[in-house]
């Protein structure tokens, strides 16, 4: 009764083109069922994500570690609320990061839990550059 | 089994049967000779309702399975093809919706009533713990079955439910992987909910043999508490218990009838008449009512884990009773003490259902934590407590002695106290949309109320806006030209339904080489959708996507509060799609000072949030009538919203027919076993 051969096929790795998504702007790509966030952060919200006191976050992490080295300008995140999986709106909240209208859950700019009922970060997928404006997800 | 085998039949086929297999001595001895308190309140006879609607939930569900497609992609419409196409598939439909809600009524009022009457004490433990399975399985099954219409809310109750699992740990993500079948959920998911939904009803049923022979084994209990001693203390099964049996189920059929026949969506959701969308949450997940006040306990917890136990533990604990209450005394009637507790905590029960369906913010939140302390507070300290400490009131001697003492208790406020329990959790899962917009002003709609009728001449007229305005960005989807020629819609004759329909280009093929090609509409075709497919809208549109229109009458809703939601049950309003159509479109108005809309939106009065992608779609004028109707944009509001709300429900005419000639037979059958009733039992009292 687990997924069966045709599921985990569908599930098998996409690419997404980065290039026609501009500053400021955020796309969703769906992926195993589960829609993904692909942000391309402006420098403000680089600096506003990076400026946090890591130890106060609810579910503590660096916003380098939530970004590949060298593309931080790239956010990719599963849009899926830790707290009981509803859609989170991007571009919404105090921290113009995610805002989630089920319970009031809102994340920053870099994906992570800041204030709401959600226990952890936005889930980042396992993805890759296969170039400077190619991700391969999965 | 218990009860005197003294069956002997003369008919030589039935004893050729017996001697075989004895299924009428068994029939005999359990229905019909058995030995019944003769004590027993109306109250006893929801056991009998259960299993009426246990019958009537599997036969309606196997027809209903007959035109289901448990396809993601099909499923939306296989149900809204049933309600329209299949022969009484709506009122198919009705039943096992309502059923459902109804199935749950009864069980909560049949548990209460052994809550109250002691009926889970010694020897009667098995009993109550197959009853305590018994309601999982229904648990199980009515959350399955929710999903199977592929709606919004099916989904995202899915979603949210199924991913309660994973709080586990270690084996959680596998247990949520191998529900979903999948990443998510999805079709695979759908697929085994649906297999399993037909499944577990059989169980039910297999339970609930053991159950009644468990009951058999010990006799049923009764509202004294006292246990039979004599043959003085019991009537036989047949006729006294089955013709009050009767009477009660004939109440109960006429409450269930007005949910099927004219309140059919009180208890849902409107949001479930949008198909489902993985990509969209709704703002406001609510499950269905029954479900309420262990959502409230789930809530109340803000750790994952934690909240799920809970939830769980809060069902779980019931099955314990009979060893968290040894009290010797059974009924409450004669526990002072614990009868007042135990309304506290039907009250308890009520207010976590009514919060269950509120936004877990500020005065709610902390209201659903005191009262799941309340909940756990009454089974695991107050019932021990009271067994130990409790003096009870004297019993009377035997059940004979019961019936022959002075009735008259308080019934009245037991009513009072379902009817408003009834109500405020009903309405409360309507109330979940709390927003802080304007409502919609209530019109007057010549198809409200039980002898409502569509306005044939509104019809028309909507159907001419539609075709000449609303066509070119909405979809309409699930009518067909031959729907317009059909009983209880705009009143066209077969003929002009064809002529109609020729006038559309509908694409068909492939042809022998392998092209499509256009032809003219048929009747049996479906009015064509202007784009092609969602990603085409959207480029026209401005990034927004026209939803379909065939449900848009249901889909939308918007609250009532209280108490005009308990008013609106016996008054049967259910305009509020109509009322929110015609609103949006004489909403435009100019944006007032100091909002900001986001660019590409318009300024609507009463669509939530106030700013809108579509643009005014009609202004006065704009369409002319044949009929010499005022071209106002308030009669276009009218007569669109009035054909919308026939598109979304072509039925309704038929339903409220139907329903008028099962009210008169439901209470002249009710008032016939009320009589017999009386007459049967007059040497009993």
């Amino acid at each position: 009764m687990n997924p069966d051969a045709s599921t985990i096929a569908a599930g098998a790795p996409i690419e997404v083109d980065l290039a026609p998504i501009a500053e400021g702007q955020d796309i969703k790509v769906f992926w195993r069922g589960k829609p993904i966030y692909i942000s391309h952060r402006t420098k403000k919200q680089i600096d506003e994500a990076r400026s946090v006191p890591v130890s106060s976050l609810p579910d503590p992490a660096t916003d380098q570690s939530r970004v590949k080295e060298g593309h931080d300008q790239w956010l990719v995140v599963i849009g899926i609320c830790t707290h009981l999986g509803c859609i989170p709106i991007a571009h919404e909240g105090n921290y113009d990061g995610f805002f989630c209208p089920c319970h009031g859950s809102q994340y920053d700019s870099s994906g992570r839990i800041r204030q709401g009922p959600a226990p952890a970060n936005l889930p980042v997928p396992p993805y890759q550059f296969v170039s400077d404006n190619k991700i391969q997800i999965g | 089994m218990s009860g005197p085998s003294d069956f002997q039949p003369t008919n030589p086929v039935i004893k050729w049967i017996e001697r075989r297999l004895p299924i009428f001595g068994l029939v005999h001895s359990s229905f019909v000779a058995y030995p019944t308190p003769r004590n027993l309140n109306y109250w006893w006879t929801f056991g009998a309702i259960l299993s009426l609607m246990l019958g009537v939930q599997i036969l309606t569900g196997i027809i209903l399975a007959m035109h289901y497609t448990p396809n993601a992609d099909l499923a939306f419409r296989s149900v809204e093809l049933l309600v329209r196409d299949v022969n009484y598939g709506w009122l198919l439909r009705n039943m096992h919706a309502a059923g459902a809600s109804m199935f749950f009524f009864a069980v909560y009022i049949h548990m209460f009533r052994g809550l109250y009457y002691g009926s889970y004490k010694e020897p009667r433990e098995v009993l109550w713990i197959l009853g305590v399975i018994i309601y999982l399985l229904m648990m199980a099954t009515g959350f399955m079955g929710y999903v199977l219409p592929w709606g919004q809310m099916s989904f995202w109750g899915a979603t949210v439910i199924t991913n309660l699992f994973s709080a586990i740990p270690y084996v959680g993500d596998s247990i949520v992987t191998l529900l979903w079948g999948g990443y998510s959920v999805g079709n695979p998911t759908l697929n085994r909910f649906f297999s399993l939904h037909y499944l577990l009803p059989f169980l039910i049923a297999g339970v609930v043999v053991l159950h009644v022979w468990a009951l058999h084994v010990a006799g049923q209990n009764n509202p004294a508490g006292v246990e039979v001693k004599t043959e003085k203390d019991t009537v036989a099964f047949t006729p006294y218990a089955t013709i009050k049996d009767m009477f009660g189920v004939s109440c109960f059929l006429i409450f269930y009838a007005w949910f099927i026949f004219y309140m059919p969506n009180y208890l849902g959701d409107a949001d479930n008449y949008i198909p489902a969308n993985p990509g969209v949450t709704p703002a406001h997940i609510v499950p269905e009512w029954y479900y309420l006040p262990f959502y409230a306990i789930l809530r109340s917890i803000p750790n994952k884990l934690a909240g799920v136990i809970a939830m769980f533990s809060a069902i779980v604990v019931l099955a314990f009773l009979p060893w968290l209450d040894s009290a010797k005394t059974r009924s409450s009637k004669y526990r002072p003490l614990a009868k007042q507790f135990f309304w506290i905590f039907v009250v308890v029960c009520v207010l976590l259902g009514y919060l269950g369906a509120q936004p877990p913010e500020g005065i709610y939140v902390i209201a659903g934590r005191i009262l799941t302390v309340c909940y756990f507070a009454y089974f695991l300290i107050l019932l021990p407590l009271l067994s130990r400490i409790e003096t009870p009131r004297l019993l009377p001697n035997s059940i004979a002695d019961d019936v022959l003492a002075k009735y008259g208790k308080k019934v009245a406020s037991i009513v009072v106290a379902f009817v408003v329990a009834g109500g405020l959790i009903a309405g409360s899962a309507q109330n979940a949309r709390a927003d802080e917009e304007v409502t919609p002003p209530s019109q007057s709609w010549s198809f409200s109320g039980p002898f409502g009728k569509y306005d044939r001449g509104s019809l028309q007229r909507g159907l001419k806006i539609y075709k000449e305005v609303c066509s070119n960005c909405h979809g309409l989807s699930y009518i067909a030209f031959r729907n317009l020629a059909d009983v209880g819609g705009p009143g066209y004759s077969v003929a002009q339904a064809a002529a109609f329909a020729s006038d559309y280009k509908i694409k068909d093929g492939p042809n022998d080489s392998g092209d499509m090609f256009d032809r003219p509409g048929r009747p049996a075709d479906y009015f064509p959708s202007p784009f092609p497919n969602e990603q085409a809208a959207r480029a026209a549109n401005g990034g927004g996507l026209p939803p379909d229109l065939s449900l848009i009458a249901k889909a939308r809703s918007y609250e009532r509060g209280f108490p005009k939601f308990i008013f609106d049950f016996f008054t049967q309003f259910q305009e509020q799609g109509p009322n929110y159509v015609s609103a949006i479109l004489q909403g435009y108005e100019k944006k007032p000072a100091g909002v900001s809309l986001p660019e590409g939106t318009y300024y609507n009065k009463y669509f939530p949030g106030h700013a809108i992608k579509m643009p005014q779609p009609l202004t006065n004028g704009q369409v002319t009538f044949d009929d010499g109707s005022p071209a106002t944009l308030p009669q276009y509001a009218h007569d669109i919203a009035t054909f919308l709300m026939w598109a979304a429900e072509p039925q309704m005419e038929a339903r409220k027919h139907l329903g008028l000639q099962v009210f008169v037979f439901l209470i002249l059958f009710a008032g016939l076993m009320y009589f017999t009733k009386k007459k049967v039992w007059a040497d009993a009292h």
